[in-house]
């Protein structure tokens, strides 16, 4: 039996979700998305120089972080967060202290559904957090807790509570999310089919997860969300999101929480160069053909309860069985703690959120 | 100093561009028609997929043309459509043929099948001869499903395979090219035994299976007629199913934009390259608009519920995913895993109703842990039909519910069940599942130990009834 969340609100969960956007322009994009943002809580990551002012726009609620505020509030373990990649955006998750994250590209564009209706990206995402996913068992006729799906002939009763959604993956119109070869043999294709589905990506399969329309449940799953080294002084750039999508993914299926893809889709803008990405992905054009392996025989053990635990015995493996491919793995794995020592210090377990343990300066101005 | 154009060249070029309005060109003199038709060769309308090579070339949504085929003119403004292909196609001059032969020129999308009936040794551009349409006809009067459906199924062969418990004679309009199988012919086949505990009902269909001697099948349940998109246009179910079994299914990691290998969309970025062939399409798995395949306690709870949603979307369902495949829609490559396709699970009370049944549901579990095991592919999503009302999800929950109560049993143990490096051929692959069944489920409920007996009795007939077939 389908369940239909309680929430029809305007602004639904505004006091408990943030919208990080990592950015090294500005951020005019977000006059496009004003209706559907401007209610919520906005934690903006700016990267690279940090003496550039950027502006946003007036009448949004937010913090934002340069550089040096990440260095100044992780101190050495700053050393985890990229630099000059949008990798860097796992900061803002990490100072957090919502239950749920949308993140959002500043490319990415309020799109249209085959009605002509614009979509509310994030009122979408929203339903498909609060909603159980399906991942032990495929629903041909995918959610079955939208509106009008329910669960087909033969799919178990007992399975149909569903797992908790960690995780709600959306997708784009316009420039499709593809790499760099592909982009320079079809550089005019555009994706225009829009596909009115939702649907939990099943137990035990990977897929690769794209950072640039994402919500995630913090509580759930947020320290697996890091997105690793990327950018400057790193040999790879462009599989961040990759990354922390196996690593999720895993941790997700040990822990027995769902992923969902699919709607809502956003309008993305602009077809990055893809000789710049070549540059960028050509080594994790190579390495992904043992990392996807790796990830698909690992096994978490039972002792592993927590998404820490899992994360860190995760970048155990890493090393040992990554190693080998390139020194990049060693550090990745390093990092991969470093992270988790930086969450668990943002974020201590079970302590009412008074005390901010984060040594934070007076946040930048919050318009309003 | 350059050669000025000539008369012919200028007026190749001219109807280069007004060929989308030409609509018969067997008046063309041959080398005319020749020249025309090489000039319309595009690498951006058609998929290059070559059987054997592609060794060291770039992955899947890459074009290349041969380079021995491509003859006098590089690539021009027009593009070689379906419509185009088949204006060619049908002015029969051999020259024009057999150079679409040796470019090997292959539509990767649902085609629109040439109307001519020569047997063109097109791979992907399906020859009809290549298919067999099974019927279950659980109704007497077909006629108006056949006449729904002729528009699609004309060109086929279809198998109508009466339910034995149907005491009506059929009624078929003419027009198509069918065989039709009783309860006699079935007796006749495989022992009247046999043919009561196997092929009564909704599993009538599988005696089509058994007997068919074409390479492809799809079946539709007989109360469902085509159903549009959304543009309001007829969905021509069979040739989506036959695309989805001929475009390779991506089965290893699951690519967010769906089907990679349709129009417009591609692999996504962090999509492993050493899995971009894919593997075969064994099986390809319909959905429903109106009424759609629930079981009766859902349909009952919610008497009013149709799905009105259409989901433009072909998925593979990844390796190792078991899912409920509903029977009311669905295409399967024979030769790759026909004997999978099995009736065993029989409930007490089956009846007449979906609702009623779950033989489709185990026999798809069967067919996916067959297709992980060989390593080929299942895919689901398009093609949608339109399920007609019928029946009362009340009554049917009044007089069956043993078969949802059951699949919490079953599902778990499909989930589980691994089969050895021994089983090579979808008949092994059945017999070892049948001794898993009998050991593992059948001490729970005697409807198991009945099904590890029905797939036993099912390799054993179908090895008989295609040697029978063989020439």
């Amino acid at each position: 039996m389908a369940v239909v969340p309680s929430t029809k609100v305007v602004a639904p969960l505004k006091d408990e979700l943030d919208i990080v956007i990592p950015t090294i322009r500005n951020l005019d994009f977000l006059e496009m998305w004003r209706p559907f943002f401007e209610q919520y809580h906005l934690i903006i990551v700016q990267d690279g120089d940090p003496t550039k002012t950027i502006r946003v726009p007036d009448g949004f609620d937010y913090e934002l972080y340069n550089r040096n505020d990440i260095n100044r509030i992780l101190g050495p373990k700053a050393s985890c967060i990229s630099f000059k990649d949008s990798a860097c955006r796992c900061f803002g998750f990490m100072v957090s202290k919502k239950k749920y994250i949308f993140t959002i590209d500043d490319d990415c564009f309020v799109a249209k559904d085959p009605s002509g209706k614009e979509i509310n990206a994030l009122a979408q995402h929203i339903q498909n957090l609060l909603t159980p996913s399906t991942p032990f068992f495929f629903n041909t006729l995918y959610d079955p807790y939208r509106e009008g799906a329910d669960f087909v002939r033969g799919y178990p009763f007992s399975m149909r509570e569903g797992a908790p959604t960690a995780i709600s993956h959306g997708l784009w119109l316009n420039i499709p999310d593809y790499d760099a070869p592909t982009q320079l043999v079809k550089p005019r294709e555009r994706n225009t089919r829009y596909v009115d589905a939702v649907l939990t990506i099943p137990k035990g399969t990977l897929f690769p997860m794209c950072g640039m329309n994402l919500g995630f449940d913090r509580e759930l799953i947020g320290p697996a969300m890091y997105f690793g080294l990327m950018g400057d002084g790193q040999p790879i750039g462009r599989y961040d999101d990759m990354w922390a999508g196996w690593c999720a993914k895993v941790i997700c299926d040990h822990l027995s929480l769902g992923v969902k893809t699919g709607l809502p889709y956003i309008w993305h803008s602009k077809a990055s160069n893809p000789f710049v990405n070549l540059k960028k992905e050509y080594k994790g054009i190579y390495w992904q053909e043992e990392i996807i392996p790796f990830f698909q025989s690992v096994t978490l053990p039972k002792e592993c309860t927590t998404v820490q635990k899992c994360y860190i015995e995760l970048s155990k493996l890493v090393k040992e069985k990554l190693g080998h491919v390139d020194p990049y793995f060693q550090k990745l794995g390093d990092a991969m703690v470093t992270w988790i020592d930086a969450w668990d210090e943002l974020n201590p377990p079970a302590v009412p959120a008074t005390e901010p343990v984060a040594k934070k300066d007076a946040p930048p101005p919050k318009a309003k | 100093m350059r050669t000025p154009p000539s008369l012919v060249s200028l007026a190749i070029d001219s109807a280069l561009a007004q060929l989308s309005n030409i609509s018969d060109l067997s008046f063309l003199p041959d080398h005319i028609l020749i020249d025309l038709f090489l000039s319309q060769w595009s690498i951006l309308k058609f998929e290059y997929l070559s059987g054997e090579n592609s060794a060291g070339e770039a992955p899947c949504g890459i074009f290349k043309l041969p380079v021995e085929g491509f003859l006098k003119r590089t690539l021009r403004a027009g593009k070689l459509t379906e419509k185009i292909l088949k204006l060619f196609i049908a002015t029969g001059k051999e020259e024009v043929l057999s150079h679409i032969e040796a470019l090997n020129i292959q539509l990767v999308l649902t085609p629109v099948l040439p109307t001519s009936k020569k047997n063109l040794s097109m791979s992907q551009i399906i020859d009809d001869n290549d298919v067999d349409i099974v019927i279950g006809a659980l109704h007497s009067d077909l006629t108006p499903f056949l006449d729904e459906w002729r528009p699609v199924f004309s060109r086929f062969h279809l198998i109508i395979v009466k339910d034995p418990d149907l005491k009506d004679e059929l009624k078929i309009p003419g027009g198509f090219n069918l065989h039709v199988y009783t309860k006699s012919d079935i007796d006749k086949a495989v022992g009247s035994a046999s043919s009561a505990s196997l092929f009564s009902g909704y599993s009538c269909r599988y005696f089509g299976y058994l007997i068919s001697q074409k390479k492809y099948v799809v079946s539709i349940d007989d109360d469902c007629v085509p159903a549009r998109d959304n543009n309001g246009g007829l969905i021509d179910a069979v040739a989506q199913h036959i695309s989805n079994l001929t475009t390779p299914a991506t089965p290893f990691f699951f690519n967010t934009l769906y089907d990679p290998f349709c129009k417009g969309a591609d692999f996504v970025r962090g999509y492993p390259f050493s899995l971009r062939n894919g593997v075969t399409c064994a099986l390809s798995c319909g959905l429903w608009l109106n009424l759609a395949d629930y079981d009766a306690p859902t349909q009952a709870l919610k008497p009013g519920q149709r799905n009105s949603r259409y989901v433009d979307a072909v998925l593979t369902v990844p390796a190792r995913t078991m899912l409920p495949v509903s029977g009311i829609n669905i295409g399967f490559n024979r030769e790759v895993v026909g004997p999978a396709l099995l009736p065993a699970l029989r409930l007490a009370k089956e009846g007449k109703f979906r609702w009623e049944t779950v033989e489709d549901i185990w026999s798809g579990m069967c067919v996916k842990v067959v297709c992980d095991h060989l390593g080929v592919g299942v895919k689901s999503g398009l093609p949608y039909v339109w399920r007609k009302e019928r029946g009362d999800a009340i009554e049917s929950l009044k007089k069956e519910w043993e078969g949802v109560k059951l699949m919490e049993d079953v599902v778990p143990f499909f989930q589980s069940v691994r089969l050895s490096q021994a089983a090579v051929t979808p008949e092994d692959c059945v017999i070892e599942m049948a001794a898993a069944v009998k050991e593992r489920l059948g001490p729970v409920h005697p409807v198991f130990a009945r099904a590890a007996e029905a797939m036993v009795e099912w390799v054993k007939l179908w090895k008989v009834v295609r040697t029978r077939l063989s020439p």
